[in-house]
């Protein structure tokens, strides 16, 4: 069983226990600490800046070339925070329960308290650096509500509140930049983790401008590198995010955990062609104005505003009369499938739903949804040429969060001393299934309000250490097998390119390892994934050389996706229950409901890597419930 | 639909580079920009050809990322759209589309179509920013802001960093994309502590980049793709005038 570190004490002390007692860095040691970030999303910004703040020596990297382009910005609907501004009755009681309960009861109790004990400060902090959340006529800050709660805690600016959030911890990092405490390397990914006498000292990196690999070390290394929603090709992620910088560390003895927990969106843009490249989300928030539905006949192929009232099926309204079209995402997205699956589905591919502003429209006027969503609807339009005032949206599941991630413990930390994961990197906070709006918050308050204090914990004993060696002999041994992967990827000279391989594994997991799994189909999947990465190795077509070459990037994170992808599989397979995102339908309930099974599978699955040739092994880290009693979902 | 594209290709910085002529045939009229560029690399992969190189990321028109001169124009014929959001339904069949990077001093070309676009980094660096540190942050709804300003920062803070605004304007200044952030912060309270620092630092590191001067042609807000007003601009050289001014 795997130990979590979970302080002592009632759940609501253990954040403020932990911070009493836990080590401290003096101000004096701390420019002799060096930490490396890698990520400069929501998660790494923060922390770098705050990091920076304090004293220490940070530096930071990211893949884009400029940390302000991390996929933090496209989050559009919202953040959470219990500030009961709305005097509706919240608390960071409840906000905790929604969470436990979102994720079906498979999240740590003690890291979901915290989220929500921390989120208020995050406003505060976000307001204070500029973030121009929305306001009412008072001047007082608004709130609206996302799925899944019944209460209005989600704080927004227009649909570009992960946009804002970011500036303002980029800002925080170019203050800090600006001022010579973080060494800022922008366009440079991370391709393997060093380790010297088993504990996290540095990162082999390749410059992207110049393609050639770099060492850095430091005194603890801190992955913030995101999600790795990616692998399934379409998915409502930028072209570069991967899952490759976890996965060096995977492969360097970090646990991997709950990796097949994948949240799919429901309300993204249905797919129009082979030759797209990536599924758009419409927010969530939407789903406050927006009815979904589709046509009672089966392959109707009458234009949605030609059908009548009587002849549509509005299924959520239907099925869940208590949270309706707000209910919570893994519901509605298989909700959506069942109908798409069943012939019910719309638009020219027949793989979409109805989402309609009719009713909104009608009651609140044109001018008021506008204001709410005008550019969700102006983004729509651009991308689909048709107006969405005056006909419905059309909208399908994709591929958005990984809920799975590097297994860390309460304080953050892998399995590797001074390796942490903050974000959407680590597996931490939503369980099984990610509430709307509460992943902004976590990738923040990781970086500002949490990393900070256990990593000047783990530091505090590093302060007689010294500089970090890079001429150590294992900083050179992991850089010559970055070599050799990369030379390897060149030399193969086959006549398939990166993402035509990349689209293939997608298409499996989706159908394999997405929405429904079975014990058949995942054994199917590691069968095909395993072929296909012989393929790969086999036939994969990278022009051009070592510098500057996109086609490599993309080849080294196929390469890294293709393992995996069969660590998720057999992630799959192992959890013999269904909960959250995790449906299997071999289990569930008599009116098509996920089954979740307690008595044996209330842990964590955290998959150690065994060596290429072995197969990964399992350790559980159990998931007690000392203050919530897990129940069945309902959203009915 | 069918097309013929003349794309600029130079090897690395520094390089003569040239404009080469590709076409493609048969591709749908749905398809996005960047994924036409996607078909054409997957073509000369298959011929063993180096593959184009160009910016992007989200491709939904928010990280900033993707930008490059279509036909002239920054992101291309569309107001206020990215080049990722751009379709191929607004071009015709057989067009004749060129594509080029953007092109200023301050932005050398690295590659094909990607420039170095870090002088914003080192803008932002010299002031855009309010100083406070994690924790300092007073309670939320302290200071209230009316609605009305709280949008108006908002539409100043809703630049993308993508610097069309500087591949438009004929003297390659990068006065929008500075003045909007002055104008986000000198809007709220909590940025007006540092307005007269700011603004001096980050237009001394605008011109230090080598960013022209604005000569207020007014054809960097109809390039850029969150249609940023140029009155930000009459914000930031008030503010910067006021400074001077005061100064004396
Ligand atoms: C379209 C969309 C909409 C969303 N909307 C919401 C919402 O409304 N509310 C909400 O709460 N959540 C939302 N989310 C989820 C939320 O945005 C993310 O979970 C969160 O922003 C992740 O932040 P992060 O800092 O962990 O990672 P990211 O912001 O993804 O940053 C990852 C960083 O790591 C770097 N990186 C990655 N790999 C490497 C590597 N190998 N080497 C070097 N650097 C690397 C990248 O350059 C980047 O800087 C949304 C997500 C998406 C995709
Ligand atoms: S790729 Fe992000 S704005 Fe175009």
């Amino acid at each position: 069983m795997l130990d979590a570190r979970i302080p002592d004490g009632p759940l609501a002390e253990k954040w403020s226990n932990f911070k009493s007692h836990a080590r401290l860095v003096n101000p004096a040691n701390r420019k002799k600490l060096t930490v490396i970030v890698v990520g400069t999303g929501l998660a790494g910004s923060a922390l770098a800046a705050s990091m920076a703040e304090m004293g220490y020596h940070v530096k930071c990297f990211c893949f884009q070339d400029t940390p302000r382009r991390a996929h933090s910005v496209a989050a559009q609907g919202g953040v959470n925070a219990c500030k009961n501004y709305k005097n509706d009755g919240d608390s960071v009681y409840r906000m905790f329960y929604d969470t436990i309960k979102g994720g079906d009861f498979r999240s740590r109790e003690a890291n979901v308290y915290r989220l929500a004990e921390c989120s208020a400060s995050l406003i505060d902090q976000a307001v204070a650096q500029g973030v121009p959340f929305a306001r009412e006529y008072g001047g007082y800050l608004n709130n609206r509500s996302f799925g899944g709660v019944q209460v209005s805690r989600t704080f927004y600016a227009r649909g570009q509140t992960g946009q804002q959030l970011l500036l303002g911890a980029y800002q925080a990092l170019m203050r800090q930049v600006g001022l010579g405490n973080v060494e800022l390397h922008a366009r440079h990914e991370m391709m393997d983790l060093v380790l010297t006498d088993g504990v996290a000292r540095g990162i082999i990196v390749r410059n992207m401008d110049t393609g050639k690999l770099e060492r850095y070390g430091g005194h603890a290394v801190v992955l913030a590198t995101g999600g790795f929603g990616k692998i399934y090709f379409l998915s409502t992620l930028a072209m570069g995010a991967n899952g490759s910088a976890i996965w060096r560390a995977y492969k360097r003895g970090a646990y991997m955990a709950n990796p097949s927990w994948t949240q799919i969106h429901p309300t993204c843009l249905p797919q129009s062609g082979e030759y797209q490249s990536k599924l758009t989300l419409m927010s969530e928030s939407l789903r406050n104005d927006g009815r979904i539905w589709v046509p009672k006949k089966q392959d109707d192929q009458r234009s949605p505003n030609n059908i009548p009232e009587e002849e549509r099926d509005y299924y959520l309204e239907r099925k869940y009369p208590a949270f309706g079209n707000l209910s919570p995402r893994d519901i509605a997205s298989r909700a959506a499938k069942e109908r798409i699956d069943e012939g019910y589905g719309v638009g020219p591919l027949r793989n979409a739903v109805y989402l309609d502003f009719t009713r909104a429209i009608q009651n609140q006027g044109e001018a008021a949804i506008r204001k709410k969503y005008g550019n969700l609807f102006t983004m729509y339009q651009k991308i689909t040429n048709v107006n969405a005032y005056k006909e419905p949206m059309k909208i399908s599941p994709a591929a958005h969060f990984s809920m799975g991630g590097l297994w860390v413990d309460y304080e953050l930390m892998t399995t590797i001393p001074g390796l942490f994961a903050i974000g959407e990197a680590n597996f931490a906070d939503h369980g099984a299934n990610r509430l709307g709006a509460n992943s902004l918050l976590q990738a923040c308050v990781d970086g500002y309000f949490i990393a900070p204090y256990t990593l000047a914990n783990y530091l505090a004993a590093d302060i007689k250490t010294g500089p970090i060696d890079t001429e150590d002999v294992a900083f050179a041994k992991a850089q010559v097998g970055v070599e050799e992967f990369m030379s390897k990827l060149l030399a193969i000279k086959g006549n398939q390119s990166a993402d035509q391989f990349h689209r293939l594994l997608g298409k499996i997991l989706y159908d394999k390892c997405g929405l429904l799994r079975s014990k058949e189909g995942l054994m199917a999947a590691i069968t095909e994934i395993r072929q296909l990465k012989a393929e790969f190795w086999k036939n994969l077509h990278v022009p051009g050389g070592e510098a500057m070459n996109s086609e490599l990037e993309k080849a080294g994170r196929v390469a890294d996706f293709l393992e995996l992808a069969e660590l998720m599989c057999n992630d799959a397979l192992y959890r013999n229950e269904s909960c959250g995102a995790h449906f299997r339908v071999e289990y569930q309930t008599p009116d098509g409901e996920a089954l979740r099974n307690d008595k044996d599978f209330a842990f964590v699955s955290a998959w150690e890597y065994k060596g290429e040739d072995n197969g990964p092994e399992l350790h559980k880290e159990e998931l007690n419930f000392d203050v919530v009693t897990p129940t069945v979902r309902s959203y009915k | 639909m069918n097309i013929r594209l003349k794309i600029w290709r130079q090897e690395h910085e520094g390089d003569a580079g040239k404009m080469v002529d590709y076409s493609l045939n048969d591709i749908s009229s749905d398809m996005s920009f960047l994924e036409m560029l996607d078909t054409l690399n997957e073509q000369l992969i298959q011929k063993n050809e180096r593959t184009i190189e160009f910016d992007h990321d989200c491709r939904e028109g928010i990280c900033g990322q993707c930008g490059v001169m279509i036909n002239g124009r920054p992101h291309g014929p569309l107001t206020n759209t990215t080049t990722c959001q751009l379709h191929m339904r607004t071009f015709k069949d057989n067009e004749l589309i060129v594509i080029e990077p953007f092109r200023a001093t301050a932005f050398p070309v690295k590659c094909d179509l990607k420039v170095d676009r870090s002088a914003f980094d080192r803008i932002i660096q010299a002031g855009g920013f309010i100083s406070v540190n994690t924790g300092q942050a007073p309670e939320a709804n302290d200071i209230p802001i009316g609605s009305p300003v709280a949008e108006s920062a908002f539409d100043a803070a809703a630049c993308i960093g993508c610097g069309a605004c500087v591949a438009v304007c004929k003297n390659a200044s990068a006065a929008l994309f500075t003045s909007a952030k002055i104008s986000h912060l000198v809007l709220l309270p909590q940025g007006k502590i540092e307005a007269a620092a700011r603004v001096k630092n980050m237009v001394e590191q605008m011109d230090n980049e080598g960013f022209g001067h604005c000569s207020n042609t007014e054809a960097c807000e109809v390039a850029c793709p969150q249609a940023i007003s140029v009155l930000h601009i009459a914000r930031m050289n008030y503010e910067y005038n006021k400074l001077q001014v005061l100064k004396k």
